[in-house]
């Protein structure tokens, strides 16, 4: 890998998208080993600079560290801090100068890791910025894809829920289409973001439509703060309109996955019963997050070599 | 003889007075004594000005200076020099300083220090509409236009109580003080950062539509139509903005509006990367917005060009987009964007551009300048409209170093600014 960051999916080639994946299921075989500790990362600093709360996605990354030797650190900043405290470039020299190798950063605003990366001399991962990115999100995902469905291409991919404020959706549409897919949206009129099928994807009129046929059947966190900001009037309607469940999931092929970032909101975006489904791949997605990251880590690192 | 100047052998061009020839200018005790061939005068300064252009000094309708209260950003001293190395003769500074231009002891502060430490460029301070630019009660207008101010303006944040907008365009005309609108709808702003489109959505920035500044000017304009009133609308940088000026003026409302030079000089593609010197208000817009700024500039829909000078600190800006400040240090570098996009594009005559940059908002202020009759004010800028410059935001002689400008290249220089027949910059 000759990049010095990931920031983001886009413009990331299906030739590197592939070898990541392709290290993740290497990597995913220490995940399962009853020996997790490789030496890989031995004598590298990984410190972890989240600026939103996140349990799943920094346990992810630290544990990918620690499988593989890594010295690893957690910098939990309140967003408060953000407008307060020190500034991100200050903080990212700061992080520099004691020797750190990889910074992975999450951050509320978009455009924060890209900040962090032009004043730092260690890698960046980008772990989620705003409603801009998250590409180790989307790298599991297709992982998780791949391995059930054999390959990318041509597959369809339905995605419903808040794509407005998703970085999950955007790096899903930037990685899948690369990788030959079909990338389907719906959610409510006001939480598509305008002219988002300029990056390569079609809106469908229903969640129906959407579903019809996928291969994959996505859901992306519905925040309870939407409905008070006036995006949508009840939860109630939501779900009649837009909730993923087991009879619209069987209106995809009869192999399809139902897939989730998580943290799910249960009866909102997606029924229990669609989640617990045999069909569901939410649990193995949680492993495949520490395998790609491993393999993303190990890539980074080695760059120099 | 004091202030006193023989300007030789340069490109006259004078809008106000249909001139565009070249000859000399004689300025006697500074004040334009003379304009023709071969001029000559004795025991004074002789400006060889051959191969160049000279023109009424160029009068900025919107800045913003800082003083009182921002100087880390910009004050009365750098301001003023910033303003005549671009050209500027005269510039409007809009009220939202630290405290508000609302009363005419600020009024007269700023009149005062810009008169004792000033660099010679004229400052025509704007007042303030509310007080402390709160929206709710009219500031002391006429004690304001008694103490020298030009015009009000909440600029900044939009007077969304629309009588409030009524009651002050009426109480003002009778002070011979005109509005200058920041129209700017917050609840459709919401939490935007950049203009709403494709941009924005690939970005992820959250955005701001056009809409949010279309729907108030049409409020300003239809509440100017329905009182006879005058109005001016600050920064118009959508398609539907121009249009919905168009269509009023053609009624014969009582409108005017300006644009900027980063409207008709960037787009928000601009904004991929996330430059914070990409932040402005109203936001970059589209292409389609920017030729439609061009072409209200060309068909006199939009009636001048003004800086929308915003000068912020580097610290304000080498942060997050979301939390950078908004603004565009934009003196040094008004005449060079809009020379290069709107003569050397091929969408208007110099002497067109020089209109709009300096006899119109002469006019539209009733200020002096903006001419070269025989009689006023030598308040002049000699051009060298075919020089490629590059901005170097780092050599700005404003405190605000923030542009998103910078490296780029454009024609026109600026070699000398000229105010009361006295030289106040040159290169």
């Amino acid at each position: 890998m000759k990049r010095k960051d990931l920031l983001g999916l886009d413009g990331v080639s299906r030739e590197e998208i592939t070898e990541i994946l392709d290290n993740a299921m290497t990597m995913r075989q220490i995940v399962r080993s009853s020996n997790k500790k490789t030496a890989h990362l031995q004598g590298k600093s990984i410190v972890t600079l989240f600026y939103e709360n996140s349990t799943r996605t920094r346990m992810s990354f630290e544990l990918a560290s620690k499988y593989m030797s890594a010295a690893a650190a957690n910098i939990s900043a309140s967003a408060s801090s953000v407008a307060k405290g020190e500034t991100l470039i200050d903080t990212g020299v700061t992080l520099d100068q004691m020797g750190t190798d990889v910074i992975i950063i999450r951050h509320p605003m978009s455009g924060a890791p890209a900040l962090l990366a032009k004043h730092v001399r260690s890698s960046v991962i980008n772990a989620g910025d705003g409603m801009n990115e998250h590409p180790t999100q989307a790298l599991l995902d297709m992982m998780t894809m791949r391995d059930h469905l054999g390959s990318l291409d041509g597959i369809k991919v339905a995605i419903c829920g808040d794509v407005m404020h998703s970085r999950v959706a955007r790096s899903n549409i930037y990685g899948l289409t690369t990788m030959g897919a079909n990338v389907v949206l719906c959610a409510p009129p006001t939480l598509i973001p305008p002219r988002i099928e300029e990056l390569g994807c079609t809106v469908a009129p229903t969640i129906e439509d959407a579903c019809e046929g996928a291969d994959v059947v996505m859901g992306l966190r519905i925040q309870r703060e939407r409905q008070q900001k006036g995006l949508f009037p009840s939860v109630a309607e939501y779900c009649d309109n837009w909730e993923i469940t087991p009879e619209r999931v069987a209106l995809a092929k009869k192999h399809a996955l139902v897939m989730h970032p998580g943290p799910m909101n249960r009866g909102v975006e997606i029924a229990s019963s669609a989640a617990d489904s045999a069909q569901s791949v939410i649990n193995q997605q949680v492993e495949s997050g520490v395998a790609v990251r491993m393999a993303l880590l190990y890539m980074l690192t080695r760059r120099e070599a | 003889m004091l202030n006193s100047m023989l300007i030789r052998g340069g490109r006259v061009i004078d809008p106000a007075n249909g001139i565009d020839k070249i000859a000399d200018i004689l300025v006697e005790n500074g004040k334009v004594a003379a304009i023709g061939e071969n001029l000559s005068a004795e025991n004074v300064q002789v400006i060889e000005a051959g191969g160049k252009v000279v023109a009424p000094g160029f009068i900025d309708m919107h800045c913003h200076l800082r003083d009182p209260g921002q100087e880390y950003k910009e004050d009365l001293i750098s301001g003023t020099k910033a303003a005549a190395r671009g050209g500027f003769t005269g510039v409007c500074c809009m009220p939202n300083t630290k405290p508000v231009n609302d009363n005419a002891s600020v009024t007269r502060y700023i009149l005062e220090k810009a008169q004792l430490q000033g660099s010679g460029v004229h400052v025509y301070p704007v007042g303030a509409i509310s007080k402390g630019l709160e929206g709710k009660e009219m500031a002391e207008i006429g004690r304001m236009k008694q103490a020298g101010i030009v015009a009000i303006s909440d600029d900044g944040k939009p007077v969304t109580n629309s009588n409030l907008l009524r009651l002050a365009m009426q109480y003002a005309d009778y002070f011979n003080v005109f509005i200058m609108s920041h129209s700017e709808d917050k609840n459709l702003v919401g939490d935007g950062v950049m203009n709403e489109g494709f941009i924005s959505t690939k970005l992820g920035l959250p955005g701001i539509t056009r809409a949010a500044e279309e729907v108030m000017i049409a409020r300003d304009i239809l509440v100017a139509e329905a009182e006879g009133k005058r109005i001016h609308l600050c920064h118009v940088s959508t398609k539907g903005g121009v249009q919905l000026v168009r269509e009023a003026k053609r009624r014969g409302v009582r409108v005017t509006a300006e644009t900027a030079p980063h409207y008709i000089g960037a787009t928000d593609e601009w904004v991929i990367g996330y430059d914070s010197n990409c932040r402005v208000n109203p936001p970059l817009r589209e292409e389609e917005d920017r030729q439609a700024c061009i072409a209200g500039l060309v068909d006199g829909t939009l009636d001048v060009i003004a800086t929308d000078h915003a000068p912020h600190h580097q610290d304000e800006k080498k942060v997050e987009f979301h939390i950078a400040a908004s603004g565009i240090s934009g003196f040094e570098t008004a005449f060079c964007i809009s020379n290069t996009k709107l003569v050397k594009d091929g969408h208007m005559t110099l002497s067109q551009l020089i209109e709009k940059m300096s006899a119109t908002p002469a006019k539209l202020l009733g200020v002096e300048g903006g001419s070269l009759s025989v009689g006023s004010a030598a308040d002049i800028v000699v051009l060298d409209p075919d020089r490629e410059v590059t901005v170097d935001a780092n050599r700005f002689v404003s405190r605000g170093h923030n542009t998103p400008f910078h490296g780029k290249s454009y024609f026109g220089a600026v070699c000398m600014t000229i105010v009361g027949g006295r030289v106040i910059d040159h290169e």
